[in-house]
Order: C-alpha cells, then structure tokens, then sequence
C-alpha cells in the first residue's frame, strides 16, 4: 500500500521538479554573459553566433560573449591552466564548441559539467537512441556531456571554369595531381581538416573499413593504413610546394583557391562555397561534391566546463542552438548553411514548413551529390594517423 | 643683524678628496655687494652652489651659511629664500616672459589682478613694457639677463648671490647692464655675494672683495 | 639628510618595480621550470624527471625547428646591423634628426603582425607584387607553384624582421650618434686618406657599438623567439622553436605541455647562449679589428658596400610601405582576383559593421593600450625623479632590471605567469593583461625618457628652487612642461609597443580579450583577407596616430616658444 503511493508521489513530483528546475536554470541566467569559446576563422560563424546573441538577450536577457579560437584546443588549455591553479569555479570559459579528440581529452581529466543534455527542454527533437549521430562523437559516446548544434559533411570544393570534371575518388585524384602537378594540397594534418583528408583516404583505401569503428590497436592499424601510406606517398610530391609545406587550415586554403594557387579547397560543410560566393570570396563558378562513395559526417557539439561561471546562461544557449526556429535560420545558405541535427521525425508540420521555404544556390550541392554519410573512425585513429603524418613527413 | 654668513666653509668634490679652497669665514652685511674672485675651476660656482643649497650629489661639504642669524645649512633650496643670478638667464623656456615673472613673484602677493600689476610693473622697470606674452627666445642677451634678475628679485629673498652673472654679455651691453643689477639689488637692502673672474665686475660692485685660494 | 624624501621615492618605485616586474618573471620563469621537469599536478603530473626533455627531443620535427630557429634569429640580426650601420654612413649628415625620424615613424609604429600580414600578402606567388608583373612579364596566368612565403628556409621570415629591425637600429644608432663627434673624425680619417666607408666601419663604429650593443641583445632575443610574425611568414612544417612550442602549449594532448615548457626554458637557454656568443663573437672582432686597422688599409673601395646597404634599407622601406598599403587596399576590395593589379571590384562592406567585431577590438586595444602607458610612463617618471632628488647617477644593476624582460623571451615565462596569475586569483582579464603588457612596455618607455630626461638643463631646476619652487612645483611646473615633447614622444612609443603586443594577451587574456594584434593573427590564418585588413590597418593606424599625436602636440602647443621647438626630436 505504502510502496505504490511513494512511487506515485515520486512520479508526480519527478515531472514538474524538472520543469522547475529548467525555470530555475532560466531565472539564473537572466543578466549572464556566457563565454562561448569556439572557431573564429569564419565570419559567418562568427555572425551567426552574434545574431544567437542578440536573439537570447531579448528572450533570455543571456548575451553570448564569442571568444575567437585559432584553435579549439586553446580553450582545452585554459580549463587545464585554471583547474592547476585551483580555480574549481568561476572559470573564464563557459561554452566550448567541442569535437572529438577535444571532447575526449576533457571528458577524460574531469574537466566537463554534466552530463547536462537531458536538461534541455529542446532535447526532445533529438534522436537520442543509441548509436544516433546527435548522441556520439567520433564514436565515443557523448552521455549528455555534451549538445549538438550543427551538422558538418566533408565535401571538395573546385572552380568548374578550371576543372569541369573533378577526380570524384582518392585513387582518381592520384591521377589528376599527377597531371596536374602543384594544383592540389589539404590543410596540414596538425588541423582538423586536414586529419579529416586523411581519415576520408583511409575509409577508401582501407581494405576493411569496419574497423575503423574500434580502437586502433597495433595490428588494425599497420593492416588498415598501409594502402593509406602507398598512396600518400605517391601523392605527396605531386602537391602544392611538392608536399613540403601546407596550408594551415581549411580557410587559408579556400583563399588559395580564390588566389588561383590551388584549384581545390576542402570543406566539412556542404555550404561552405556557396556562402564563399555570395560573400565574394570565391568566384560563383565554384563548385562542390562529396567522393561517389560517401562523405564522413559528423554533428558539432557544445560542452561546458566543470569550472565555468555561468553554467545557466550556458545551458540556456545550448538550449537555444536545439530551437526547430534557430536550426532553421542556421540552415539557410544566406546565413550558415549548415545543417539541422534534429530529427526530422519528431518535428511538428509548422517546423518543417520553415526549414522547406529556404532559399537555395548554384554552388550548394544537391543531396544526391553528397551521397551517403560516413561514419568517423573511432578517434584513436586520428590521433595514431597525425602523429605517423608527423614522423613520416615532417623532416 | 640683517647679514649672509658663512662658517668654517670647506667642500670636496668626493669623500677622500681634497677640498677645493682652505676654509672659508665670511660675512656679508646687507645693502652691499662682497665680490669673491678666483681663478677658475677653484670652485666658486661650487660654493654659490653650496649656499643656495644646489651642491650635486658627490661633493662633501663642512661648515655652516646662516642668513639673518638662522643655520639654513640643513634646508631645502626652496625654503632658503636665497635668490640666484646664473650666468645664463634660465628663463623657462615654456613659459612667456611675464609667466616666468609670475613664476616668481612671491605668494604673498594676492589676486590676478594684483599679480599681472605686479609683474608688469617689474617689467616696466627693466625696459621690457609689454613683453609679458613675449617667447623668452626672442629676446636680447641683455633683455633676457634683466628679465631674469626681476624674476629673482620678485620672490622677495632674503639675500642674493650672482654666479658671474654678466660674463656671458659682450663688454658694450655689460657696463648698462652692471649698473642696472647694482641699482636694484642695493635698493633691496639685502646682503648680496658675487662670483667673477672679471677685475671690472668687482671694481663696479664697489663692495668687500675676498679672493678664494 | 634633504635627500630623505628622495630615497623614500626611490625605494617605493624599486619596490614596485621588483614586485611588479621582477617578481612575476621569476615566477613565471618557476612555473615553467617546475612543468619542464614533468610537474605539473592540474595534468596529473607529479613526478620529477626529465622526460619532458626526452618527448621533447623526439617530437617531430625539433632538430630541424632549432635549427631554423638559430639561422633565422642570427641571420636576420646581423643583417639588420650591417643595412643599418650602412645607411646610417650613407645619409649621416644629408639628412637631419628631425627628417630622419619623421622618416623612420611609420615602420617603428607598425606592428609586427600587421607588417608581417602586409607582406605576406606582397611577396606571395599571387602577391600583390606577382600580379602586378603579370602575365605581361611573367606570363603567369595562375600563380606560381614557388615558396616565397613560409619558406622552409625561412628567408621571408628574415625579411619581415629585417623591415622592423632596420628602422630600429637607425633609431638608436642616430641617438648614439649623436653622442660621437662624427663629423670631426670623418674629416681627421679622411684627411688621413682613409676612404669615407672605411672611417665609418674602423672608427666611427667601433664608438658606436658600445652604445647600442643592449638594443642589439634586445633584438637577438626577439628574433630568436618572435611567434607573430613567424607565425605568419614563417616556415609551418616545422615552423621555428617559438612558434612550435606555442602550438604545443595550446595542443588537444595536454601532457605536450610538459616538452612546450622544457622548450620554454630551452627558448631561454637560446638566447642566453646566443648573447654569450655574441659577446664571444665581439671580443674575436675586436681582436681581428685591431690587426686589421694597424696594418693601415684605406681601402677606397669600400663605397659599393655603402651603396649596396643604403640601397638595401630603402629596398627594405619601400617594400614595407607597400606592405602597408596592400593591407589599406585590401580592407575596401570586393572581388579582387589574379592577376589584377588592382581590385576588380570595391566595398566598404568590411569596414561597414564595426559592432560585429572591429570596433570591441578597437576598444579593448585603446583602453589596455591607454592604461599601460599611463601606467609605465607614471612608474617611469617616478623612477627619474627619484634618481634626480636621491641625486644619484643610475646603477649598471638597475640598468639590467629595466632591460630584462626584453632580454628574456616572453615565451619562456608567460605560460608560467598566467598560472601565477590564476593562483593569484586574478582570473585571466583587463587587469592581467594591462599588467602583462606593461611588462614591456615600462622598459621601453623608461629606455626612451631616460635620455631626454637627463640632458635637462639642471640649472632650470636650481633656478626654480631658488624662486622658492619646492620639489613638485618643480616637477609640474618646470620639468615636465619643459620635457613635453620627449615625455609623449615615450608615451607614443610605449602605446604602439602595447598595441604591438600578442602572446602576453593571449597568455593572460584568458582568451577573453580580444585585441586588434590577436584578432589580426588570428584572421590572418582565416579566409577573408578584406576582413584582416580591416584589422591590420587599424592595429597600423593607432600607433601611427599616437606618433602623430606626439609630433603635432607639442609643435601645436608650444608654436609660441621657439626654445623648445625642435628641441623634441
């Protein structure tokens, strides 16, 4: 008799203390400013979260404060700095758009809040089963440390007034850097572009793909990365400055592009050149396209440190970035382009409405010319593979 | 009563070094002019330097200056109330020429009004009627040299010590402008010692002369 | 006895000095150490041993960033020395103080990372200089496949620091000239039948020397550790010791922390060696020197040699100006494809939003830039008065206190001052970073009134006290006004080394402040070149603004006093 009464009130209480305390989260954040550590080498991003803040301070009363990164790491470094000096709260980074090796590396040391996802009233526009994309990064399981906020594809990116037909495999690219000696570089490895060149190599050469979905011990990987080398080797000396120097990220080399130095720039977001274009930083004969066999595909995170000021105000902008509104303005190619990374199942006929009335471009690929989406090799493989990139070529 | 007085004066360029003259006893009455004459390098701008209270860091000095019967050996420059005429007029050379009278003129003296009057007034006497917004650069040696004198003697010391002030003058404008200092400085009634190496100079002062050796 | 008060203000600047300066190298300098032997509890480590030091040696790439490190830090300061002592024997006496310095302003008030983003922009395959010859005269109707920027020898890195390290050495080399009776031991030499060139190498440098051998040291350890502009005009794969080791203290993998600090302190073995080198290398010229002017050579021929480096610092000036101006043209091109020598299309679409990045920059900049000058120019004025009333000439000591953060690479310490800093319960802002910065900013605001400031005439100030001005009537009323020029010609200079600055801001700033130097470096690596030139013309323009504003002030306030004018340069 007592026991079903305690589990009802249990029950009843459990449903509205969640909604109290999202109120509560709410009511804390009124008047935060919330650090949001992240990227800075692209404008629109920049822009985006600039206009994310102006939406939050008239809903939220919560400004977003962007500090610009080179790299994401940078904020890594500070959380770590702060946590040796003892400083458990009141930390200088609130927000951190996160992936992978990153995600990992903190997860690891403690130095995450959460798990925080569940929280999040925006959530439930998540597929949150096991296994989705919205719930693991680079196949390590997210467990509500962290939220997602956009969708990136790899897709290459060539001026069709140079190139019409572009090498659409890694093999067929050989052969047009070959030919075209000089005419083609990927970001330097140390980058997470150019890693994520790399790791689209290896799933092609791979002779058993799968995998790459576990742990890179000694035997998968001298097996998986041999043709990878083979390859690598024979294409290297028919790169840019013969493969002895590299761009440093993904915008340099679309500036290359643009300069005319290279005719290929590389992308983890489909809309990348077609928002290039419309900001008259690539001519509007650019185009771009995934390989035939597929592109990896990964979600974007955010992730709060353990130590940070205003964890509230940082929940209410994950929150915000989960808004069907705000994954649709990020969806147009005038703004982002990148995108949603909610579940198209689990949106009402109005949110769907919004995200079909977006505009479209020449430059932005169909999605049958992004193919299928390929998963991320677990993330020791990326590490084993920048770290043998390094030994390898680095003199 | 009313007199600059040195006792048992001796200064060294450094600790262990020898002084510079044998010891110096003087006294110098109100309402006359005490030449001390040398020859140079023996350290008479040393000693003004020294009763002005200016000496530079390094030199070791004995003895004690009283003015009017009060030891100032021990006193900040400032607070002496002992007026110097250099060789150069030192006018500053930011300020106009009224300001570096206004510079000056004593704090006693109240009031813009009262001030400015004060100061043109000062002007008037030394020829230079209408030159209080004048640049100190444009003037004649001689015109900066009285201008300089009316600065010192608006600050009201207490007594007056020249460092050769007209050395620095071509022999024509030196005789006017001798006369004109003379005139003045007597006319303050307070004691007042020169430094020079020019015969003339100590003729014209009329005073006590004390060779320095 | 009346020197009390002096003393008193002596010892409180000392103290605020060593506790302000000193104390937070050393501290730095502690952190950094302790992390370099394998110390470092926040990662886990808390063993000592000298594994840091192993990683380091085998991480990829460190021979070869040592190496690049050593050649680009020596070369690029012994050129500078010889284009300069070169210029300065070719234009000494064509050209006066003033015209020289006016000449010299814009590359001293430049910022190395706007200078190094110029040219990077000028010398690469589709430079502004390529496009300009092409395809006319090159033919290239894509730009070539050729290193001409981050070279893997590193000669476009020497260069940009050749264009900021020349326009420094003229600087100070003029100053020092102007203590040496030049004119009179060039006719004597001359008269001897010593060609002009040789009296300027066999007795005119050799009185120099002494004189500007510091700011030499000063710029062997820049050069040796510079991140910003090799950054961007260095090689990247490996790039040099500095650069490299400022990627593995912000590395995904935080236990490369560990080699980065034990690089940190190798970084400041570097120079360290590298003065002692270079006092080696002094002594066997010296020597050599000797031999050589006793065996009595004229050596008439020496003029191509001054032609050859005059030509060489006005090649160096004109392409940084260039650089300059390639920054301004970028910043309100549209589309501005190869080869065009000019844009395609204009807009002023990167200067139109300054709320959407620009204009906090801007901000932050002026106010960190406004409070450290305020700050240094304060401590340094009431250091020289101190000396003035405590009436004591300046220890060789102290002289070292103000030089050494110059001398010790800021690399080495930063890292290490930043925990400090946290520990202190600073956490990483304004404060910080104001205080960071004027950690560099103090001594060359100290270098450059100390000068001035002593070749006052002290018989004003006697003239004061005996009008009965006391001690600060004197220094507002006399000294200071009478100093004008030369006290804003330093606070310029400290504000343009402020604005100039960029690891100690990344380092304290928590990554929290963004400054026009960061945000500028930051770009330089993004893909909107309109947008970093927006950037690098106002991190160019402040300090260009301030020099300006020192020149003009005094000129405009003291029109009527003909004894001053001129009297500033």
């Amino acid at each position: 008799m007592r026991l079903p009464l305690l589990a009802l009130l249990a029950a009843g209480l459990a449903a509205p203390a969640l909604a109290d305390s999202w109120d509560d989260t709410v009511a804390a954040a009124r008047g935060q400013t919330v650090y949001w550590n992240a990227w800075g080498g692209d404008e629109r991003t920049n822009d985006f979260i600039a206009w994310a803040s102006g939406a939050l301070e008239a809903q939220y009363g919560v400004t977003i404060q962007q500090v610009k990164l080179s790299d994401t790491a940078e904020a890594v470094t500070r959380v770590i700095a702060e946590k040796a000096a003892g400083q458990t709260e009141g930390g200088a980074v609130d927000l951190i758009w996160i992936n992978g090796t990153n995600f990992l590396s903190m997860k690891k040391q403690g130095l995450l809040h959460g798990p925080f996802l569940a929280d999040l009233p925006n959530a439930k526009y998540l597929d949150l089963s096991e296994g989705s994309a919205a719930v693991v990064d680079f196949t390590i399981p997210t467990e509500g440390y962290e939220s997602p906020w956009r969708l990136a594809k790899f897709v290459l990116t060539h001026d069709s007034a140079r190139v019409p037909e572009p090498p659409r495999s890694m093999a067929a690219l050989l052969d047009w850097t070959t030919a075209n000696p000089g005419r083609f570089t990927h970001p330097a490895v140390s980058n997470f572009m150019g890693a994520t060149f790399l790791k689209q190599a290896l799933i092609e050469l791979a002779p058993d793909p799968a995998v790459l979905q576990g742990e890179a011990t000694d035997e998968a990987y001298s097996a998986a990365t041999e043709p990878l080398w083979a390859w690598y080797d024979a294409l290297r000396p028919t790169l840019w400055r013969q493969g002895e120097s590299f761009p440093e990220n993904e915008s340099v080399l679309q500036q290359m592009l643009n300069d005319g130095e290279v005719d290929f720039a590389m992308a983890f977001d489909p809309a990348a050149a077609a928002a290039a274009v419309e900001r008259g930083l690539l001519p509007d004969t650019v185009r771009s396209y995934a390989p035939e066999g597929g592109s990896i595909g990964n979600v974007s995170f955010v992730a709060i440190p353990f130590n940070a000021a205003h964890k509230e105000g940082a929940m209410v902008v994950a929150n915000f970035l989960l808004d069907p509104a705000t994954q649709a303005h990020a969806q147009d190619i005038t703004v982002l382009g990148s995108y949603s990374v909610l579940d198209p199942a689990r949106l009402g006929e109005a949110e769907k409405a919004a995200f079909a009335a977006l505009p479209a471009s020449p430059a932005l690929p169909s999605n049958e010319a992004l193919g299928p989406t390929l998963n991320e090799p677990h993330p020791s493989w990326m590490t084993r593979i920048a770290e043998d990139w390094a030994r390898r070529y680095t003199e | 009563m009313s007199a600059l007085e040195l006792h048992d004066v001796a200064i060294r360029p450094c600790a262990t070094c020898a002084p510079l003259f044998a010891p110096l006893t003087l006294r110098v009455p109100a309402g006359s002019v005490t030449t001390i004459i040398g020859a140079s390098g023996i350290g008479k701008s040393t000693l003004i330097d020294f009763i002005g209270g200016h000496l530079s860091a390094g030199f070791e000095a004995a003895g004690r200056v009283t003015l009017n019967g009060r030891d100032v050996t021990r006193l900040p420059a400032e607070a002496r109330r002992i007026g110097i005429l250099f060789q150069d007029a030192l006018l500053f050379p930011h300020l106009s020429v009224g300001d570096n009278l206004a510079f000056g003129l004593a704090r006693s003296v109240h009031g813009r009004a009262r001030r400015r009057a004060a100061v043109e007034a000062a002007l008037d006497q030394a020829g230079l009627a209408g030159f209080y917004e004048r640049d100190p650069a444009t003037l004649s040696g001689g015109q900066r040299a009285r201008a300089a004198l009316m600065r010192t003697l608006l600050a009201e010391p207490l007594a007056l010590l020249l460092d050769e002030p007209f050395s620095k003058l071509d022999p024509d404008r030196r005789a006017d402008l001798r006369a004109f200092v003379f005139d003045h400085v007597r006319d303050r009634a307070v004691p007042v010692l020169m430094v020079s190496h020019d015969a003339e100079d100590a003729a014209a002062a009329g005073g006590p002369l004390v060779a320095l050796e | 006895m009346r020197n009390t008060e002096g003393r008193w203000l002596r010892l409180t600047v000392l103290g605020l000095v060593a506790a302000g300066l000193v104390l937070p190298i050393l501290a730095g300098l502690w952190e950094t150490g302790r992390a370099a032997f394998g110390y470092l509890p926040a990662i886990g480590a808390e063993t000592l041993s000298i594994d840091p030091w192993r990683r380091l040696w085998s991480l990829p790439g460190f021979s070869t960033s040592l190496s690049l490190t050593l050649w680009t830090g020596f070369a690029s300061t012994l050129l500078a020395l010889a284009i300069a002592t070169g210029f300065c024997a070719a234009v000494h006496g064509r050209m006066s103080a003033g015209q020289s310095a006016r000449l010299l302003t814009p590359f001293l008030a430049a910022p190395h990372a706007a200078l190094a983003i110029g040219l990077a922009f000028l010398i690469a395959p589709s430079g502004w200089i390529a496009r300009v010859l092409s395809p006319w005269a090159t033919g290239w109707d894509l730009p070539p496949d050729l290193a001409t920027v981050r070279d893997p020898c590193g000669i476009a890195l020497i260069l940009g620091l050749l264009v900021k390290e020349v326009p420094f050495f003229l600087l100070v080399m003029l100053s020092a000239l102007s203590q040496v009776p030049v004119r009179a031991h060039l006719a004597a030499g001359r008269a001897l039948g010593y060609g002009r060139g040789v009296v300027w190498i066999k007795v005119i440098a050799p009185q120099v020397y002494p004189l500007i051998r510091l700011p030499v040291f000063v710029v062997l350890s820049f050069a040796l550790s510079v991140v910003d502009m090799a950054i961007i005009l260095g090689p990247s794969n490996p790039p040099t010791l500095a650069v490299a080791m400022t990627r593995w203290f912000f590395a995904a993998d935080t236990m490369l922390i560990l080699p980065a600090s034990a690089a940190a302190l190798l970084q400041t073995a570097l120079v360290a060696g590298g003065i002692l080198l270079w006092l080696g290398a002094e002594r066997a010229v010296t020597v050599a020197g000797r031999f050589w002017i006793r065996r009595g050579g004229r050596g008439l021929s020496s003029g191509p040699g001054l032609v050859l480096a005059g030509a060489g610092a006005g090649f160096l000036m004109a392409l940084g100006a260039a650089a300059l101006l390639a920054l301004l043209l970028w910043s309100v091109a549209w589309r501005w494809p190869f080869p065009d020598a000019l844009p395609e299309s204009w807009s002023l679409r990167a200067w139109a939003r300054p709320a959407m990045g620009w204009g906090m920059a801007l901000k932050q900049t002026l106010i960190i830039g406004l409070a450290t000058t305020a700050l240094s120019l304060t401590l340094a004025i009431a250091w020289l008065e101190g000396e003035d009333r405590a009436g004591l000439n300046r220890a060789r000591w102290a002289e070292g206190l103000i030089y050494l953060p110059l001398l010790v690479p800021q690399v080495a310490f930063l890292y290490g001052l930043s925990v400090t800093f946290l520990r202190a319960g600073m956490t990483g802002g304004m404060v910080a970073v104001i205080w960071g910065q004027a950690l560099f900013v103090f001594p060359y605001v100290m270098i450059a009134l100390s000068d001035p400031w002593r070749a006052l005439d002290r018989r004003m100030v006697r003239a004061a006290a005996a009008l009965g001005a006391g001690p600060l009537r004197r220094l507002f009323a006399v000294k200071l006004p009478i100093l004008l020029a030369p006290v804003l010609t330093a606070a310029a200079i400290g504000f343009a080394v402020s604005v100039a600055q960029y690891l100690p801001t990344l380092f304290l700033g928590a990554g929290r402040i963004a400054t026009l130097t960061t945000e500028a470096v930051t770009l330089s690596s993004g893909s909107d070149r309109r947008v970093t030139g927006v950037y690098a013309v106002l991190q160019a323009a402040l300090p260009f603004a301030a020099y300006a504003a020192a020149l003009m002030l005094p000129a405009l306030l003291l029109r009527h006093r003909r004894g001053l004018a001129g009297a500033s340069a």
